[in-house]
């Protein structure tokens, strides 16, 4: 008898006292109506099966993944392309009541909604917003989209965000757009080499001339005599390091060493290499 | 009573167990997610729980209980293949949200849930099939814009009311070009179009390449003229003295020029004074 006792004594304590963990709420029903929700922290209720208490995560940030690596999701965008896209849906319980009792499957509904919102927004952008820069706006776009029909389902679901994972091109076209990759780099390298020929050439332009410029106020004070200085200084330079012959009377016909002419060049000429 | 427990003690415990039986039968609880049609030997007569969820009456024996889900609920079509008016093939995927409003009429026409949604899944694919086939191809990858989505709930709506059902929303899930042809043309088109932009890139790089040089030679040739054009006398001994020195010295020590010998006659201009005729 006293078995029975305790029996029933263990299980008023455990069906009526409720350890609500930090993040959740404890949904109470009174014969299976909502009564109250309970907060963090220890609660107290009647004994089951007068009341009932679920307990609700509404804290804790659920991730839900859509589309992979591995297998292509195929979405068509608005210019008629087609782009393989993989994107992550995070989201949270907002209103643990609604979410228990509106909603028939609420995650499967997530991804439902998920895969159309995203859908109809790529079906909005082009194929270059998709995979370059219209990112952010439309995982914004998606992100909106999924919490306006989710309230009008009254499923308690908040979308915290929706994070595109990959948005690329399909497999079969890839190469080429790898080519556009490629071309893009050869052209800015067409313009770098541009560039650099350019900056050389005035460089050496503007230092010519400034040289010049040098000179010729030198050679205005004084024309005939620098002009001659400089005639025989570079005569000085030039003369000294190559082979000369001076023909001294008119008439006669220089002889000239041909061999060791040419038995020179090849020399210089190997030395050179 | 307690004659009869001491007199008759499996007696009585049967008819405990019975009258146990009876009060929980008599009152049922009907949770938040759920309603009850409560069914007089086969005779809908009225619905428990369509708006208060909790303990309930009904006549046990006499009146049984069908359970009727009151969340919303999903029904999803088959994958249709739509043709759009310019007579291109798309794949659609879609799916409706239902909730059930009026148990009564839905136990009446349908029976149960699993009979509803068989009733409704033909019924949303033909009216996607009709809706979406008045429409050209570039508008059926966002139907939502045209409100063509609308005129499908509303279609679906009528049909479901009809069994009790209110449709929230019909939306598309997958829109694909079908496998095989349709969608290589669609990859060729893009392979092309991309090529075709490669091209174009490299092409708009070649040209802004010779336009830098050509503004580079020309702005070259004005530093020059501008500096040189002072004299063009001086100029032409200065850059002669300079070429020279570059011809037969080389202004790179790793790459001298080919060997020279120079003859110089007497009367050349460097030798004037050599010969003492200067004077």
């Amino acid at each position: 008898m006293w078995a029975i006792g305790v029996v029933l004594l263990l299980w008023l304590v455990f069906t009526s006292t409720h350890v609500v963990a930090p993040g959740e709420r404890g949904v109470v029903t009174l014969f299976g109506r909502y009564s109250h929700t309970l907060g963090s922290g220890v609660g107290f209720t009647f004994p089951y099966p007068i009341n009932r208490v679920q307990k609700i995560d509404v804290e804790n940030i659920r991730e839900l993944p859509l589309g992979s690596a591995s297998t292509e999701t195929l979405m068509l965008t608005g210019d008629q392309n087609i782009i393989d896209i993989a994107y992550t849906v995070r989201w949270n319980i907002r209103d643990p009541e609604q979410y228990l009792f509106r909603l028939a499957q609420p995650d499967e509904t997530i991804r439902e909604v998920a895969e159309s919102a995203m859908r109809a927004v790529i079906a909005t952008v082009s194929l270059n917003d998709a995979i370059g820069e219209g990112r952010g706006e439309i995982e914004n776009r998606v992100t909106e989209r999924m919490q306006t029909i989710l309230n009008a389902y009254q499923s308690g679901v908040a979308i915290q965000g929706i994070a595109i994972r990959q948005a690329d091109p399909p497999e079969a076209v890839n190469e080429a757009f790898k080519k556009v990759t490629a071309a893009q780099q050869d052209a800015q390298s067409y313009i770098n080499r541009a560039n650099a020929y350019s900056l050389q050439l005035t460089q050496k332009a503007q230092g010519e001339a400034a040289a010049f410029d040098k000179v010729y106020e030198q050679y205005k004070l004084a024309p005939e005599v620098t002009r001659r200085r400089m005639y025989y200084e570079t005569m000085e330079q030039i003369l000294p390091k190559v082979p000369k012959t001076i023909i001294e009377a008119p008439g006669v016909t220089p002889y000239l060493p041909l061999p060791e002419v040419q038995k020179k060049a090849p020399q210089q000429q190997g030395g050179a290499q | 009573m307690s004659d009869l427990l001491r007199s008759r003690p499996l007696l009585s415990g049967f008819i405990a167990i019975f009258l146990l039986f009876l009060v929980t039968a008599a009152f049922p609880i009907i949770s938040e997610t759920k309603q009850a049609v409560v069914v007089q030997f086969g005779k809908p007569a009225r619905i428990l729980g369509a708006t208060r969820a909790g303990i309930n009456f009904r006549v046990p024996l006499f009146e049984q209980l069908v359970w009727i889900d009151k969340r919303v609920q999903s029904v999803d079509m088959d994958r249709q293949q739509v043709l759009s008016t310019d007579q291109r093939r798309l794949e659609v995927d879609a799916f409706a949200r239902y909730r059930i409003v009026n148990p009564l009429l839905m136990y009446i026409r349908a029976g149960d849930e699993k009979r509803l949604q068989t009733a409704l899944v033909p019924i949303l694919g033909s009216e996607i099939r009709n809706e979406l086939g008045q429409q050209p191809f570039a508008a059926l990858l966002s139907p939502e814009r045209q409100g063509v989505m609308e005129n499908v709930r509303r279609k679906l709506d009528r049909v479901a009311a009809q069994y009790g059902a209110r449709i929230i929303d019909v939306r598309i899930k997958k829109a694909d070009l079908p496998d095989g042809s349709p969608r290589d043309a669609a990859f060729d088109r893009m392979r092309t179009a991309r090529e075709q932009e490669a091209r174009s890139i490299l092409a708009e790089g070649a040209k802004r390449a010779q336009i830098i040089r050509a503004t580079a030679d020309a702005d070259a040739a004005r530093i020059y003229a501008a500096s040189f054009g002072k004299d063009p006398d001086f100029y032409e001994f200065y850059r002669a003295m300079q070429s020279y020195q570059t011809t037969f010295l080389g202004d790179d020590p790793n790459n001298p020029p080919a060997g020279t010998n120079i003859i110089l006659s007497p009367d050349n201009d460097y030798l004037k004074e050599f010969t003492g005729r200067g004077r």
